[in-house]
Formats: structure tokens, C-alpha cells, sequence
């Protein structure tokens, strides 16, 4: 009797040729879409996490101005910091682990023919550290350079790769604007940031050397703080505001003219987005889902009538309703596996295609997978199936009447 | 009447009534009538007398509202559905006006079908099936599927379903009912042979007295009732 209806039911498949390859579609769109959106949305978000581990772990960032939704000309009238606001958050400030100055000017960076527009830091040693972004090759600045501001510079890897290729940079000079500086050391390579930047996009020279040799002032642009592992960075936040504020003078209700940033804070806000747009994608994916279904729906309320007169003919001829069940849910469950896997197989495809053209991880949600199969296989298998029951209790000849 | 003392159909005021209250229609008002094996009868009538619920009551494809229906002695009333199922699949053969066969399908499969659920193996059921083509006329059209036949062709196809499962009794309603008079006459003689070289007992509704006139018993409806029920001496055309 199972193999009769299995033979019943894949003749019956390919007699509806169209029916079942719209069946197989629908279930294949909803299937494919959904997958396909979700594998997008967690490859996002696994990218903003790594982005995430990627800034350094506890960076703290204090700049001039009042920062986000500050007024915008704030941070050019409120005063730089100096090297003793450096020295002062090193020694007062409890739980820091390294603090460095930053002065920032864009320069044309020039080797034999090459040259390269990039952003110039100036900082001291502490850098690499705060950043947590080991050395590739050489040596940070010494001890003398950053007292003498020496012409001596660290490039990042974009730099390295745009100027030099694959000769070794090291002990090489090259122009940043008038200033020749020899390299003492290259970064590792360290990619993008979850705000799209090329983080390796940089030159390092010593504070003083941008100064007095690039930019004509003294002034520093922010101070880079990184927190001790175990450490509360709202509370070294806390402190850095207080001590801030202290040392700029600024009056108990007055407000702050400075700002101090957690790029963890700015990254879990980044998370989040990531976490709306997957929800997002999901939704989307959802509504194919659902058409999928009301096109399968459609198809198989379409042919009620036919396959209810067909039922007819079968009980006429000696079938019990059973016969005919089995053969209809045979028929149902047949067509809504092929269409699953084809929509899977096509699915997590769409999803590797678009993983890598985003550049973000591929990551399998099995959840999602076996949810959007069992969605679309319920429908293909109620709607194929239920109308059938109905039919099969009928008294044959009002099967074979029914229009 | 020859044949066994038991009659293979025995009705007993059979009554069909369709709907309630209002709206209801008597379509059978207490029908007696007994078909012994070997017979060939016609039913015959004016439009909405009753023939085809009749027919379909015989068949078991409906349900009589009240009466006896005994197949061989045997009281149909008491059967459920799958006992009825069992009892088209295995005694009785069913012919259409509208032929009912399935589309998209080929003419071997068709009749193929109700050795399918006799669970009679593959190789076994196509060879019968295409004996029973033969038999009616149609060997060569194994592989056509209606749509590629005419009508006459695909009553033939119907006829061939209906006996290859060498049914008791073949139940046959207008068979000649969307047929030319030529085709008419070729269903005719294959039914008369059915009935003549392999005893099939056979009950057909039909309303040309051309066609009952093939017969040797016609049974007359008139409003639910049987009006007259005449033995017939049938035409020899050949
Ligand atoms: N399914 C049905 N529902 C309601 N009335 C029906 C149905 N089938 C037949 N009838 C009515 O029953 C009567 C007998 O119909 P039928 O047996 O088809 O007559 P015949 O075949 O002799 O033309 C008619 O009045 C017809 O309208
Ligand atoms: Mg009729």
C-alpha cells in the first residue's frame, strides 16, 4: 500500500508538472530569502564584534569641544591640551595601564616615485601600547628622539604597502611634506574599523616632530587613555572628567569643553545597529516567506477543484479515503522536501556570495534554517493535504460533482 | 430468470431524498427492483426522474435516505465507507456519461488504476490493462492520454477501467449520452459482448429507445417510481 502511493504520488507530481514546480518554488523563495537575509545580518554583526575586539580593549578617548551633539564650534574655541595633562592623567588617575598624546595633520608622503596622501600622528612610545597594536618590524621611538623631536617616523601598512611594496622599508627616509624622516618601524597590519576606516592608513611620528616641524603649534588633540584589565572604565572615565575639569578651570554648573569617549560604548551602539538591521533583514525575509506561502496556498486551493473530482474517480474505481491520503500527503511532503532543499542549498549559496562581496564572516544559523524549512513545508503540506482529507470523506460521487 | 436465486441487486423501497425542509427533493420515492446475474437492463426515463441517483446507489457511490440495497444477498446499508470502497474495488464496474478519466494521464494508466488499489503487481497490471484496451478496441492507444482521444475513444478507455478488474456487475450511466449514433452503436456492441461472452451483469441508464432497444429487460422512471419494468426482445446488429 506505501509503495503504491509512493508510485500514485510521484506519477500525480510529474502529471502536474506546473503545479508542483510553483509548489517547489514557493517553498524555494521563502526558504532561500530567509536564509540568505539572516546569513547577511549575523555575518554583519559577528564583523562589528570583531571590529570591536579589534580597537583595543578598554580604549578611552579624551578630545577638545563637547563632543556628540555639542555645539559644533566648541571644539575649535576650547583650548588644546599640553604634555602636563598627559603627565597629570598618568600620575593621578588610578587603574590606567598607558596614556599617549595625539596631534593629527594630513600629509603627501613621498618615496623615489610613489606618494601616498595619509593622516599623520603625532604621539610618543605609549601609542602601540594604549592601541594595543603590536609592532610589525623595527623599533618604537626612543627615549632621545621624543625629547629631540627627531625626523624619524612608524608607518602603518597601507603606507608600507603603497610607498615601498615589498622592499623593506626600514632605515629608509621618505618625504612627509618638507620633512625627511627615516622609518624606524612599521605596524602591523590591523584592517578596518567597524566605522569603515582603514585603521593602517597612518604615519606615527614623535609629538614634537609634528609640532615644531609640520604644524607650528604645541598644541594636543586628544589623549588617548587605556584602562588596566579589571578595571572599570566608567570609573577611569569618571576620574579623567573630574581631573578635566580640574585642570581646565572650569566652573562647578559650567560645562565640560572637553569630552571623554568610550569606543566600547560607541561599538555596543554600532552592535545595535547591526542588531536592527538584522531584524530588519529577517523581516523582509519573513514577507518572502509569507509569499512564498500564499503563492503555494493559491495554487493548491486552485486546484481543488480538479483534484477533488480526480478523488472522485479514485474512490469510484476501489480506493478507501486512506489510499488517497496517503498518496496526497506523500505527494505534499515530496514536493515540499525538494523545494526545502533547493531553498537551502540556494539559500546559504545567496549567503556566502553576499558574505564575502560585504566582506563579513559566514555564519550558519541552523535555527533559522530549520524554522523557515518547517514554515514553508507546513504550508505546502496543509494546504496540499487538508483540502484532500476533506475531499476523500466525501461520498464519491459528490467528489466527482464538485465544481 | 436464470442465474442464482439469490439476485445480485435486490432493492426494497429505496428512497433518496436530497436536502431539507423546503428545498428537499424526493429523487427516489421507494424503488423495488431485483438485477440477476447475467442480465443486461436497461433504465430508462424522462430528465430528473431518478435514474442516475439510482444508478449511483448501485453502485455505491451514494448513499440511499432509506430502504434495503442487498449486492448478492448482502445488505449494503450497514457497510461503512471503506466496506463500500471494498466492494467497488472488488464486484463493481462504474461508466460515466462525462467518462471521468484522468488527465494528463496516459490510457494504460487509466486503466491501470483500479488494479492499483487491488494491489495487484506492476508487471501483472500492465498486462491486463492492456488486454482490456484490446478488448475494447483500443490496442495501440496505450500511451495517448485523453486529451489525444475522441470521445468515443475515451468512453472505450472508461469501459476498458471499468472491467479490467473483471467486475460482477458494470454500471453504466448515459454511456452513449456525448457519442455520435456510429460511436453509439460501437459501445453498444462491446457492451452486449461483455455481457454475452463474459457474463458480466450490466445496468446502463439511458433516455434513446435506439440504444435500450440493444437490451433484453428495459426498467421505466417516471418521478422517483418505477413506471414499468418490460422484457425485451434485443436487436442483433452486426
Ligand atoms: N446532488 C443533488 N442535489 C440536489 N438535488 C439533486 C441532486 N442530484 C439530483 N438531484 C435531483 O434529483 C432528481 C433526480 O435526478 P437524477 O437522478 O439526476 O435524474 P435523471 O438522471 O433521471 O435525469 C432531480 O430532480 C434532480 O434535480
Ligand atoms: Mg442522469
Amino acid at each position: 500500500m506505501f509503495a503504491n502511493a509512493i508510485v500514485l504520488a510521484l506519477r500525480e507530481i510529474r502529471r502536474n508538472v506546473l503545479r508542483s514546480t510553483l509548489t517547489i518554488l514557493g517553498i524555494v523563495i521563502g526558504v532561500g530569502a530567509v536564509i540568505t537575509m539572516v546569513t547577511i545580518g549575523e555575518g554583519a554583526t559577528a564583523q562589528v564584534q570583531a571590529d570591536i575586539q579589534k580597537l583595543g580593549s578598554n580604549l578611552l578617548q579624551v578630545f577638545r569641544g563637547q563632543g556628540f551633539g555639542g555645539p559644533g564650534g566648541a571644539r575649535s574655541s576650547s583650548p588644546p591640551f599640553s604634555m602636563a595633562d598627559v603627565e597629570a592623567i598618568k600620575n593621578e588617575i588610578n587603574g590606567v595601564r598607558a596614556v599617549a598624546p595625539s596631534a593629527n595633520t594630513s600629509a603627501q608622503a613621498i618615496y623615489g616615485n610613489a606618494n601616498w596622501s595619509t593622516m599623520v600622528t603625532g604621539t610618543d612610545d605609549q601609542y602601540i601600547s594604549v592601541r594595543d597594536w603590536p609592532l610589525a618590524t623595527g623599533r618604537n621611538f626612543s627615549d632621545s628622539e621624543l625629547r629631540a623631536g627627531a625626523a624619524v617616523c612608524i608607518i602603518g601598512a597601507t603606507v608600507q604597502r603603497e610607498l615601498f611594496g615589498q622592499e623593506d622599508p626600514i632605515g629608509v627616509s621618505m618625504r612627509l611634506r618638507n620633512l625627511s624622516c627615516q622609518i624606524v618601524g612599521t605596524l602591523s597590519a590591523k584592517g578596518q574599523s567597524g566605522f569603515g576606516q582603514d585603521q593602517d592608513d597612518l604615519v606615527l611620528v614623535p609629538l614634537r616632530t609634528l609640532q615644531r616641524r609640520m604644524v607650528g603649534n604645541a598644541d594636543v588633540n586628544s589623549i588617548m587613555v587605556s584602562a588596566r584589565e579589571g578595571v572599570s572604565t566608567e570609573k577611569v572615565q569618571a576620574d579623567l572628567e573630574r581631573l578635566m575639569r580640574e585642570r581646565r578651570k572650569i566652573r562647578p554648573g559650567a560645562d565640560d569643553d572637553f569630552n571623554v569617549r568610550d569606543l566600547k560604548e560607541i561599538s555596543s551602539a554600532m552592535t545595535a545597529t547591526t542588531r536592527v538591521l538584522t531584524t530588519l533583514l529577517a523581516a523582509v525575509a519573513a514577507v518572502s516567506l509569507l509569499v512564498g506561502g500564499v503563492g503555494i496556498m493559491n495554487i493548491m486551493l486552485v486546484s481543488v477543484t480538479e483534484r477533488t473530482r480526480e478523488i472522485g474517480t479514485r474512490l469510484a474505481v476501489g480506493a478507501m479515503a486512506r489510499d488517497v491520503l496517503l498518496q496526497f500527503l506523500i505527494e505534499a511532503v515530496t514536493l515540499a522536501a525538494f523545494g526545502g532543499i533547493i531553498g537551502i542549498a540556494l539559500g546559504l549559496a545567496a549567503g556566502a556570495v553576499a558574505t564575502n562581496a560585504f566582506n563579513v564572516p559566514f555564519v550558519l544559523n541552523v535555527g533559522i534554517v530549520v524554522l523557515s524549512f518547517a514554515f514553508s513545508a507546513a504550508v505546502g503540506i496543509v494546504f496540499g493535504y487538508f483540502p484532500a482529507r476533506r475531499a476523500a470523506q466525501l461520498d464519491p460521487i459528490e467528489a466527482l460533482r464538485h465544481e | 430468470m436464470p442465474g442464482s436465486p439469490t439476485p445480485v441487486i435486490d432493492l426494497s423501497q429505496v428512497t433518496k431524498i436530497y436536502g431539507h425542509g423546503e428545498g428537499e427533493v424526493r429523487a427516489l420515492r421507494g424503488i423495488d427492483l431485483r438485477i440477476h446475474s447475467g442480465e443486461f437492463v436497461a433504465v430508462m426515463g424522462p430528465s430528473g426522474s431518478g435514474k442516475s441517483t439510482c444508478m449511483n446507489i448501485l453502485g455505491c457511490l451514494d448513499t440511499p435516505t432509506g430502504g434495503t440495497y442487498k449486492f448478492l444477498g448482502v445488505p449494503v446499508g450497514t457497510m461503512n465507507a471503506d466496506q463500500r470502497a471494498l466492494l467497488r474495488r472488488n464486484y463493481l464496474g462504474f461508466v460515466f456519461q462525462g467518462f471521468n478519466l484522468l488527465s494528463r494521464t496516459t490510457a494504460l494508466e487509466n486503466v491501470e488504476l483500479p488494479l492499483v488499489y487491488r494491489h495487484v503487481p506492476k508487471e501483472q497490471r500492465r498486462a491486463m490493462a492492456r488486454k482490456a484496451l484490446q478488448e475494447v478496441g483500443l490496442g495501440g492507444r496505450e500511451t495517448h492520454v485523453p486529451s489525444e482521444l475522441s470521445g468515443g475513444q475515451q468512453q472505450r478507455v472508461a469501459i476498458a477501467r471499468a472491467i479490467v478488474s473483471q467486475p460482477q456487475v458494470l454500471f453504466a450511466d448515459e454511456p452513449t449520452g456525448n457519442l455520435d449514433t456510429a460511436t453509439s452503436i460501437d459501445i453498444m456492441k462491446l457492451l452486449t459482448s461483455l455481457n454475452e461472452q463474459r457474463g458480466i451483469t450490466i445496468a446502463m441508464v439511458t433516455h434513446e429507445p435506439d440504444i435500450a432497444a440493444w437490451t433484453r429487460r428495459v426498467v421505466r422512471f417516471r418521478d422517483g417510481h418505477i413506471e414499468s419494468d418490460q422484457v425485451n426482445q434485443p436487436v442483433r446488429e452486426l
